[in-house]
């Protein structure tokens, strides 16, 4: 059985709420990417631009870069309504890869992980198990997953026994 | 006696013995048996006993709807009982056992049962147990315990794995039998998305049984081609072994599927669940063939025709050497023409249609073999095993013309279509006269979201039971050579004027022992409702759910009601089709993945260190450090007399922290609290209420002014979430143009407690932020960095102490806790859990959600008022508090109690009042909310909620001890630790 691999992939997370329209411009230049259309994720492993909700978007950045990241919005942003906040240590990205790894997400997420229904590019917000989680694809036969910190462990651990069960050989 | 013939047997590996045990017994079988063939190879025909009589009974089918022959399977941890036999793939080494019977299978003495069944009748439960009432839980419930039931529970954890798996299809077919293969077929060629699946190791259904010839060749050879197409079509997958379990609303789908049930010792899950949303749903799930009514059908060696058919084709199953078929339909005769050619002698073929001119009964009779129309099985002889039969008229009462001395019974009343999962999901049915049968009415269909069909039926499960037929009806109009059939006629009791004593022995539903007479019985005594009568005899229930017993059950309840059966109507099919196991359902869910732990950034210090846990919402937190050789008690005693003496850390990162932010911000808080949080000045903090709508206390903190436009709110550990939720409700849906941004940052952060009265001289040690008197008053909060950590320090106290609450970035909180421990060590700092918290707040008279609320407390019963805002037009739950019962006194409102005898008052105790109520119960005036042994008082203190409580000071009152008893205790007032409030500056 090919070999499935769970690890910590750290980094900075910067929340931005605000109306789109009017925080795209200041999320695109601190972030230095384009803003992402709906449920869509721009940037790569670096970095990267997560929508999160109609009014949520989530910046992915270096270790480190959260609080510089989020003073410069609120600069850029004086005036307009928004809440920006370093919160990187809120969560916990977890990369997963393997060569069925669409199918230990789907053991745990009623989300369709099919490739066509969520190919590159797509962000999604869902469950794994019982928990909220985010995932997207992160490369070839790899996913990264965001969780909240107090349940890192329990996803975890939860992937890797996914995984160990093996294939279903569905997708 | 059944055996195995020489040769034949399509599934049979002959190359491969295997061996495997029945009751202990040594038996041996071949690589493609199921059990059940495998046991009927061996002589084995009685496999168990039935539910209530304790009837010997055998097989009846071969698949799925297989009511007696129920074994345990495994041993140990991998035991399971209730298992079918006759879907059970045979492997080598398996172990079964029999079930409901003892001492043994052979001799039970529960077969008594059998004697009285005169004197249990269908409601003998009801009737019987009515009374006298004590009599049911000591004399009749172990009684039927210990005699009926069916599979022991398993003793040990189960050794198996489990899995769920989500999948989005396109089209689902259910059923890999020719409608199925013909469906999947059609629409891959289409370019349609298919998952295809079937409940058994094999595809093909009963077409390579019964052979007919299909697009010009052998159906066996049609099926492989078929399979073959389909395993290339790369926009189809196929499934063995799982079957289609549930079909719900909007086209939600439960499959089961069995991976290692028949290869025990693979790695991986043994069942995987599927949890599927299906756009469509195709069922091509056959039908059942259904049993025939005859006293005493229920003997082992009668069976259905075409289990019989399928035992002998697939798997070289002699039934007996005589086997007499009785039928109302043409298709049983292909059991005879079968055993026929299998070299096995057919006496006579009983035919309950007074004329018999199909193309079936003429190959019979061509054969030799003798066909008497009109006829009836009076009744079986036998017990554990048939040993011939009695044939009357079917027109009459039962009068024995002829005895035939025979091995087996081939019966069949015709065919079900299995539209379980059809009905499971809403579809209604329509009554098929000239079938006899309910079959799917496609005009009413179950329906998804958009009132959209979400389900379509195909083939025999539609009705259309000749194969040419079923493929048209699958999409895949092929020639199919078979025989031209008769019309069945419908015949519900055999013979029509049977009387009481023959009724008795005509079993309607073989697994819960339901009989003609019971159905009978039911109807005059008034259950006219299917539904009722169901009930009320158990037809149909538990895991039979109307396979074998349905239509033959109320077409007699029809009878005895003089109603036509599609007014009678069917009972409800309910999900799982068969039963599915309870670690499928559970899948991953099980040991230390059962549910999530939440695990603060010191999780792993505390537990390190002693801690024993307590769980709140699902986190863990300490609730005590217990150090070697102590007990909880004392530990928790030390950790309060440290804080109180000198220093104390409490891992206080699970309490809930959520920023409000925005222009409207301070409007929002004036209403989400009672106070007003718009007027704290920036660099302060203030305690707030939060309440529900209906005035009810939900959440209580500390709110801190971080700037002009944003609030920092903490609210209880279990309250972080549902607090958010409750503030985001009513900015998305009653206020959504305030504009106003929440953020439940709660896990950014780690957060300690550093309490008593040495806590501003280790901070000080710590260096890097002011913390003195001054600088930091109490409700006062500052940010900065604590040796080296980004730190914000609130001023705060949940114990009368002076205390500090540190927060820094969660990566970062082992660290500073690490640092507290040793620049306190020369303190003597300890660690504290949530025992001593509670102790703490308790002895300061500080409230706690949960504790002294309950859902029903508005804030002034906890004489609260002073955290109300007289100023404000409003604030959620304000207009509730005004109503008449909430403003009066009239309520039970907080006090403090102190046991005469200075014992700890009992958790939940109530306050006794004068006199009894209605119900003969005790009034009460009033409950214990709080209550512990005061390591500084050196005696129990408690709080209660009494009637009009605050008036009462120095009252004596009597409260419950547990065990029918009272204990006096005195009213006092809440705070009993530092009333002045002093120990808060230090």
């Amino acid at each position: 059985m090919a070999e499935t691999s769970v690890f910590e992939v750290p980094g900075a997370m910067v929340l931005l709420r605000g109306d789109h329209e009017a925080i795209g411009e200041a999320a695109a230049h601190v972030a230095g990417l384009p803003m992402p259309e709906t449920r869509q994720i721009t940037g790569g492993a670096e970095r990267a631009l997560a929508w999160m909700s109609p009014d949520e978007i989530l910046i992915l950045a270096a270790e480190g870069a959260g609080p510089g990241m989020a003073r410069a919005l609120g600069e850029k942003l004086t005036g307009v309504h928004h809440l920006a906040l370093d919160v990187s240590d809120m969560r916990v990205r977890l990369r997963v890869t393997g060569p069925y790894v669409r199918e230990v997400l789907a053991k745990l997420s009623p989300a369709d992980l099919a490739p066509g229904a969520l190919p590159e590019g797509e962000f999604r917000r869902s469950r794994l198990g019982q928990v909220p989680a985010a995932f997207w694809v992160s490369g070839p036969d790899s996913f990264d997953v965001i969780c909240f910190r107090s349940v890192a462990g329990y996803l975890r651990e939860l992937l890797e026994h996914s995984a160990a069960a093996g294939p279903v050989g569905h997708f | 006696m059944s055996t195995r013939l020489p040769e034949g047997g399509r599934l049979l590996d002959r190359s491969q013995p295997l061996d495997f045990t029945f009751d202990g017994k040594r038996l041996h079988g071949l690589a493609g048996d199921t059990l059940a063939s495998a046991l009927l190879a061996e002589g084995q025909m009685l496999l168990g006993r039935s539910f209530k009589y304790h009837r010997p009974r055998g097989l009846v089918a071969s698949g799925a709807e297989e009511p007696n022959a129920l074994v345990g399977l495994g041993e140990g941890a991998f035991f399971e009982p209730n298992q079918r036999a006759t879907v059970t793939e045979l492997h080598d080494g398996l172990t079964a056992i029999s079930q409901n019977r003892w001492p043994s299978l052979e001799a039970d003495v529960g077969a008594v049962n059998s004697l009285l069944t005169r004197f249990l009748p269908a409601g003998f439960y009801y009737k019987t147990f009515l009374w006298p009432r004590a009599f049911w839980k000591h004399v009749y419930e172990p009684f039927i315990r210990a005699s009926a039931g069916l599979g022991r529970p398993p003793k040990e954890p189960d050794g198996s794995t489990y899995e769920h798996f989500h999948a989005h299809a396109d089209l689902v077919v259910i059923g890999g039998g020719v409608s199925g293969l013909a469906t999947a077929l059609a629409a891959a060629r289409e370019g349609r998305q298919v998952l295809l699946m079937e409940q058994s190791a094999h595809w093909g259904g009963r077409a390579v049984v019964d052979a007919p010839e299909i697009d010009g060749m052998p159906a066996e050879t049609w099926v492989k081609n078929a399979i073959e197409e389909l395993g290339n079509a790369p926009n189809v997958r196929m499934r063995l072994r799982c079957m289609g379990a549930g079909l719900y609303d909007h086209g939600y789908l439960l499959a089961y599927e069995r991976l290692t049930d028949h290869a025990p010792g693979t790695p991986g899950p043994r069942h995987r669940l599927w949890r599927i949303r299906a756009a469509e749903t195709r069922l091509a799930t056959g039908a059942l063939e259904r049993p025939l009514s005859f006293a005493g059908n229920d003997v082992p060696g009668v069976m259905l025709a075409s289990a019989m058919r399928d035992y002998l084709v697939n798997w070289a199953i002699s039934p007996g050497d005589r086997t007499v078929v009785v039928t109302n339909n043409d298709d049983a005769y292909r059991t005879a023409l079968a055993l026929h050619t299998a070299g096995l002698s057919v006496p006579v073929i009983v035919d309950a249609r007074p004329e018999v001119t199909g193309a079936l009964p003429k190959a019979a009779r061509d054969a030799g073999i003798r066909v008497e129309p009109g006829r009836a099985i009076v009744k079986v002889e036998g017990g554990k095993r048939v040993t011939g039969v009695e044939i009357g008229l079917q027109r009459g009462e039962g009068g024995a013309l002829e005895r035939i001395a025979c091995e087996a019974v081939a019966m069949s009343g015709g065919w079900s279509p299995a539209v379980h999962l059809w009905s499971h999901s809403g579809g209604k049915l329509t009554w098929d006269e000239a079938g006899a049968m309910f079959r799917p009415d496609a005009a009413r269909p179950p329906l998804g979201d958009k009132g959209q069909p979400i389900a379509s039926v195909v083939g025999a499960a539609n009705g259309h039971l000749g194969t040419g037929a079923a493929l048209a009806d699958a999409g895949l109009p092929l020639e199919a050579r078979e025989p031209e059939e008769q019309p069945l006629a419908p015949v519900w009791i055999m013979p029509e004027g049977a009387g009481p004593a023959l009724k008795r022995k005509m079993f309607l539903d073989y697994q819960n022992d339901v009989k003609v007479s019971d159905v009978q019985l039911a109807a005059r005594e008034g259950y006219e409702s299917v539904e009722h009568a169901k009930r009320y005899t158990t037809l149909g229930m538990a895991t039979d759910q109307g396979k074998l017993s349905n239509i033959n059950g109320l077409a007699v309840l029809s009878g005895a009601l003089n109603a036509a059966i599609p007014a009678t109507g069917t009972t409800t099919f309910r999900p799982p089709y068969t039963p599915i196991s309870m670690g499928s359902i559970a899948g991953a869910a099980r040991g230390p993945l059962f549910q999530p732990i939440r695990q603060t950034p010191i999780h792993g210090w505390h537990a390190a260190h002693g801690a024993i846990w307590e769980p709140v919402g699902q986190w863990r937190r300490p609730y005590a450090y217990l150090q070697p050789g102590e007990d909880r008690h004392a530990a928790v005693t030390r950790e309060v007399k440290a804080v109180r003496q000198s220093l104390g850390l409490l891992d206080a990162s699970t309490l809930g922290k959520i920023i409000v932010k925005g222009p409207d911000a301070g409007r929002f808080l004036d209403m989400i609290y009672t106070g007003k949080p718009s007027t704290i000045p920036v660099g302060k903090c203030r305690y707030g209420l939060v309440c529900n709508e209906n005035g009810f206390l939900i959440d209580d903190g500390v709110a801190a002014r971080l700037s002009e436009d944003t609030w920092l709110c903490h609210t209880t550990t279990g309250g972080a979430e549902s607090i958010h939720g409750h503030m985001e409700d009513w900015l998305q849906c009653e206020w959504w143009d305030w504009q106003v941004y929440t953020a439940n940052v709660t896990e950014a952060w780690a957060q300690v407690a550093v309490v008593g009265p040495k806590a501003r001289e280790v901070l000080e040690t710590l260096g890097g932020m002011d913390v003195s008197k001054e600088a930091l008053p109490f409700m006062g909060w500052a940010e900065g960095e604590l040796a080296g950590i980004p730190a914000r320090i609130f001023r705060i106290s949940f114990s009368g102490e002076l205390s500090y609450e540190v927060a820094v970035p969660a990566a970062r909180g082992l660290e500073l806790w690490e640092t507290l421990v040793e620049a306190g060590a020369p303190h003597g700092v300890t660690p504290y859990g949530t025992e001593a918290m509670h102790v703490l707040r308790a002895e300061k008279g500080y409230v706690m959600i949960g504790e002294e609320t309950d859902g029903t407390v508005i804030p002034q019963d906890l004489n609260l008022g002073w955290a109300i805002s007289k100023k404000k037009d409003d604030y959620i739950g304000k207009r509730a508090q005004e109503r008449s019962h909430m403003a009066g006194a009239d309520r039970w409102r907080l006090v403090g109690l102190e046991a005469e005898d200075g014992s700890t008052l009992p958790e939940g105790a109530y306050i006794l009042a004068d006199g009894d109520n209605a119900n003969g119960q005790r009034n009460t005036q009033g409950r214990v909310t709080s209550t512990y042994h005061s390591p500084t008082f050196g005696r129990g203190i408690a709080m209660a909620l009494l009637h009009r409580g605050p008036e009462r000071m120095g009252e004596t009152v009597e409260v419950t001890n547990g065990a029918g008893g009272a204990i006096r205790a005195r009213v006092c007032d809440t705070v009993l630790y530092d009333p002045q409030g002093e120990r808060l500056n230090g």
